[in-house]
């Protein structure tokens, strides 16, 4: 007997709810498990003290701080690149041969793998440089692997403003310099930060192209020390830097404390938390700046 | 970076005198031991099997979310489901790589035989880590579709699976595909959460549930511990030259499937 159309519809519509499903239960399982197995870890000694080699109790402190440093460097030196590129890819850039080539490098690197990058970035900046295993190195390579996220975002920031915005501005005899940043930069302003700090999150939880640039290792550092020039500062951008997530990878598969599973399970909700932070953060900071410069609601 | 990684990678056959075909089809690798053998197709296999796998079990759960959020529950979906996928997106591998360690390893250890690490939980995590990526495409494409294609379907008095099937599944299919070599690609790519979950031994599996290798495993491995140019350090540079040339050939594959769809 042939099924009826009607029923073949039911059963599909009941897959397709059974299937969605499954994956919302997946996620949400997948984000409440590491909450649960890590919020119990969190405490400001979590947070504040430094790693244990051999004992129980060891802190991620220093990780801590070295991934918002290197979130930091990076930063500086990803935005302005990548919001200048953008602007020329956006506004100066002719179609043509070259730009097209210039799409599709920006195409490649973006899809390059993030092990790849570190490798590069050993080579080039570790040791060609000779920067050593270092926080600038990691911020070179982190670099090279999210510039390509800052052009493509800033282009489509500025390529979303209304025609007529960008030719209100010229009519009025401004130049195009004057243009581009007292109209088409306001007005894009919230896509462009919205999508920076969706690429700091990624930064923050990178791990792969940092093995090999910014280290494995933290040294002692001493936080009363403020001068950037000595090796045990924290804000000696020469220094060999482990992050959080590079923490978490190194105790998962060679850690020899006792309590390296909860360390891992509390590091990964820190992680997952601040990922999840900078993600809403992102979201209400794009709809505020929307409101406040363009005056809607 | 095409050149330097090329230089360091070509270094192996030119300088150290490894053949090329040895190296792509030698199924032994022991670097350290006399003679040295250096064969990675143990890699190139372990790599593409796990990426394969994890798109296998990634697209069609993909597909069914992209069509619940966009035909059967479009407000539920929109409010609720997308930013979750987006944020998914948006979680570092490594704590993939730690759920898959800490959850999906022991579940395969108990049902499986062998001790669950292997192609099985790597395909696993890493179909978890692409279901955002060819879910937020395939949405994409679904809801640019053109209106009149659905509603002749449903004027035509087909069912809701009938358009689905037959109308809808058709004209997305081209996107589709971009968004699941995309996924292989990330897939192909990832390193650490792989790594955690693999098992890392240089062997052709014989079993899904055995431990194996990938391409960027062996490099996380054993980049560290090797002296700079020496046998046994150029032949990773070699293999990272190999997932080099994958990501070009995926561009390729998109770029091609990209214009096939515009036509």
């Amino acid at each position: 007997m042939r099924m009826s159309n009607k029923t073949a519809d039911r059963i599909a519509t009941a897959v397709f709810y059974f299937f969605a499903f499954l994956i919302i239960a997946v996620l949400a399982s997948l984000i409440g498990f590491i909450l649960y197995r890590g919020l119990g870890q969190i405490s400001w000694h979590f947070l504040t003290s430094p790693p244990e080699t051999f004992k129980t109790g060891g802190g991620i402190g220093p990780q801590l701080f070295n991934s918002l440093f290197l979130l930091v460097l990076t930063m500086i030196i990803t935005v302005p690149l990548g919001i200048g590129a953008g602007i020329y890819m956006a506004e100066y850039s002719r179609p043509g041969r070259f730009t097209d080539f210039i799409r599709l490098v920006v195409e490649v690197l973006s899809s390059f793998p993030s092990i790849v990058v570190g490798l590069f970035g050993l080579l080039v900046f570790v040791q060609y440089f000779d920067l050593k295993f270092s926080l600038l190195a990691g911020a070179l390579a982190l670099t090279v692997f999210n510039l390509p996220l800052m052009v493509r975002i800033t282009e489509q920031g500025i390529r979303g403003v209304p025609r007529e915005q960008k030719e209100a501005g010229l009519a009025l005899g401004l130049t195009r310099w004057h243009t581009i940043t007292k109209v088409l930069l306001p007005v894009s302003l919230p896509t462009i930060l919205t999508g920076t700090i969706l690429a700091a999150g990624r930064v923050f939880g990178e791990a792969a192209a940092l093995l090999f640039t910014a280290g494995m290792s933290s040294p002692r550092l001493d936080f009363t020390d403020w001068n950037p020039l000595s090796p045990v500062s924290p804000l000696n951008p020469l220094r060999p830097a482990e992050t959080l997530a590079v923490h978490i990878w190194k105790i998962n598969s060679e850690g020899v404390a006792p309590d390296a599973a909860q360390i891992a399970a509390g590091a990964s909700a820190v992680l997952i938390l601040t990922v999840l932070l900078f993600n809403l953060g992102s979201r209400w900071l794009g709809r505020f700046l929307y409101r406040k410069l363009t005056a809607s609601r | 970076m095409v050149f330097f990684v090329a230089s360091k990678g070509l270094a192996t056959f030119f300088t150290n005198g490894v053949s090329v075909s040895e190296f792509l089809t030698g199924i032994k690798w022991s670097p350290d031991g006399e003679p040295p053998s250096f064969g990675a197709l143990p890699f190139i296999t372990g790599s593409f099997a796990t990426s394969i796998l994890a798109a296998c079990i990634a697209a069609p759960l993909s597909f069914c979310a992209a069509v619940f959020m966009t035909e059967l529950m479009p407000k539920f979906g929109k409010r609720f489901m997308q930013p979750v996928i987006e944020l998914l997106a948006g979680i570092p591998s490594v704590v993939y790589g730690f759920v898959g360690l800490s959850v999906v390893v022991p579940f395969l250890r108990s049902i499986f035989p062998g001790q669950g690490l292997g192609i099985a939980a790597g395909a696993i995590v890493l179909s978890i880590m692409i279901l955002p990526t060819i879910t937020s495409i395939a949405t994409d494409s679904l809801s640019n579709l053109p209106r009149g294609l659905k509603e002749g379907s449903y004027a035509l008095g087909a069912t809701r699976w009938q358009t689905i099937s037959r109308s809808i599944l058709p004209a997305v299919l081209p996107s589709m595909l971009t968004g699941v070599v995309l996924g292989i690609a990330r897939a192909f790519g990832e390193a650490l959460a792989v790594q955690m979950v693999i098992g890392n031994s240089p062997h052709i599996p014989r079993s899904l549930f055995e431990s194996a290798s990938t391409l960027t495993s062996v490099i996380t491995l054993s980049m560290g511990n090797t002296v700079k140019d020496t046998v046994q350090n150029n032949v990773l540079w070699s293999l990272a030259l190999v997932l080099l040339v994958m990501t070009f050939v995926f561009v390729g594959i998109v770029r091609l499937l990209e214009r096939r769809a515009r036509r």
